[in-house]
């Protein structure tokens, strides 16, 4: 939430600059890489010279979550792991995205097993899912390109009279 | 190495701790040995220190639910010569009703993290261990999930996650 949520009305000026906002904010999503196990590969893959992410405005890979706007999580989510992964998401800055790298982050995947958590839209607001076991890195691309359009179309309204979120608190 | 040595090592065990009794198996080319818990610590040392056979490289321990056996579990120490380029596996019957073991870990220290990770999946208690605590899972999860009484998909509400 930056300072165009203070803007009122649905003006010339206001629309258009919620629109040059939210076309600059698309075109610079930088990924929190919350790789935790196999597809981590993939999402390093995606930032290599081959597949290149940087020509979508993402190559800033920031291990620190308070510089990210949308959070990859690419790998099998434990139980133990998902205080974690659920803490680094409720220290990004508003706005954040997160995008499900994987069947395992999904779904659980293969391992329908007691530690593996079912799918982590049970404690995450998923955005977005990609399918693959590993997802090809080309797959990865085309999830961030479609998370790009989803963040193009957000405007600073959406995010008035938002409730604030509690964080969790973790032991 | 393994038909080079196998007699040798199953006489100098036998002579070295002759008031311990030994079962001895074989089984493609693996030589494995079963014995009293009460004499574990005791042959381990024996084991490693021995000028023969120094089984210097603790390679694991790990254990096997046998569910209905009278003794149900049994702990599996697999061990390996350098000297002898051997590897020996040994084992010791455990019963439910006394969940315990001597810990090893004085003897070979990488056997630390190995019992704690057999105390945390099945639930046996390595006696005086320096540091038993739970492994992989949670500290305050109270189940043994490698036992074979324990569901595949667990047991609901045994593992905390975060609200969303
Ligand atoms: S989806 Fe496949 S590649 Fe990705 S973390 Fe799971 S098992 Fe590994």
């Amino acid at each position: 939430m930056g300072l165009e949520a203070l803007l009122k009305g649905d003006g010339f000026i206001t629309t258009t600059l919620d629109a040059v906002i939210a076309w600059a904010r698309k075109n610079s999503v930088w990924p929190m890489p919350m790789g935790i196990s196999c597809c981590a590969i993939e999402m390093m893959s995606v930032g290599d010279s081959k597949y290149d992410i940087s020509r979508f405005g993402s190559e800033v890979m920031r291990m620190t979550p308070r510089q990210d706007d949308v959070m990859i999580v690419a790998g099998t989510v434990t139980y133990k792991m998902s205080h974690v992964v659920r803490k680094v998401y409720d220290q990004m800055a508003d706005p954040k995205w997160v995008i499900a790298m994987g069947v395992c982050t999904s779904t659980g995947g293969m391992y329908r097993s007691y530690p593996v958590v079912q799918g982590i839209d049970q404690f995450l607001p998923v955005d977005l899912y990609v399918a693959g076991c590993p997802p090809r890195p080309d797959n990865l691309l085309n999830g961030l390109m479609q998370i790009q359009e989803k963040i193009g179309k957000t405007r600073a309204r959406d995010f008035k009279n938002k409730k604030q979120e509690t964080a969790t608190v973790v032991k | 190495m393994f038909e080079e040595y196998k007699d040798k090592v199953i006489s100098t065990i036998r002579e070295g701790m002759p008031d311990v009794e030994f079962e001895f198996s074989e089984f493609r080319g693996e030589l494995t040995v079963a014995f009293d818990k009460a004499k574990l610590v005791e042959v381990a040392k024996f084991l490693r220190d021995d000028d023969f056979l120094r089984f210097n490289y603790m390679v694991d321990v790990t254990a096997v639910d046998w569910a209905t056996r009278t003794d149900r579990f049994e702990v599996v120490y697999n061990v390996f010569s350098m000297k002898l380029k051997f590897r020996l596996r040994f084992k010791v019957a455990v019963d439910e009703s006394d969940l315990q073991v001597e810990t090893v870990s004085g003897v070979w220290k990488a056997a630390d993290w190995y019992e704690r990770e057999t105390y945390d999946m099945y639930g046996i208690k390595f006696a005086n261990h320096p540091d038993l605590r739970r492994f992989y899972m949670p500290e305050e999860f109270e189940h043994y999930p490698l036992r074979k009484d324990f569901p595949v998909m667990g047991i609901p509400g045994s593992l905390t996650m975060p609200k969303k």
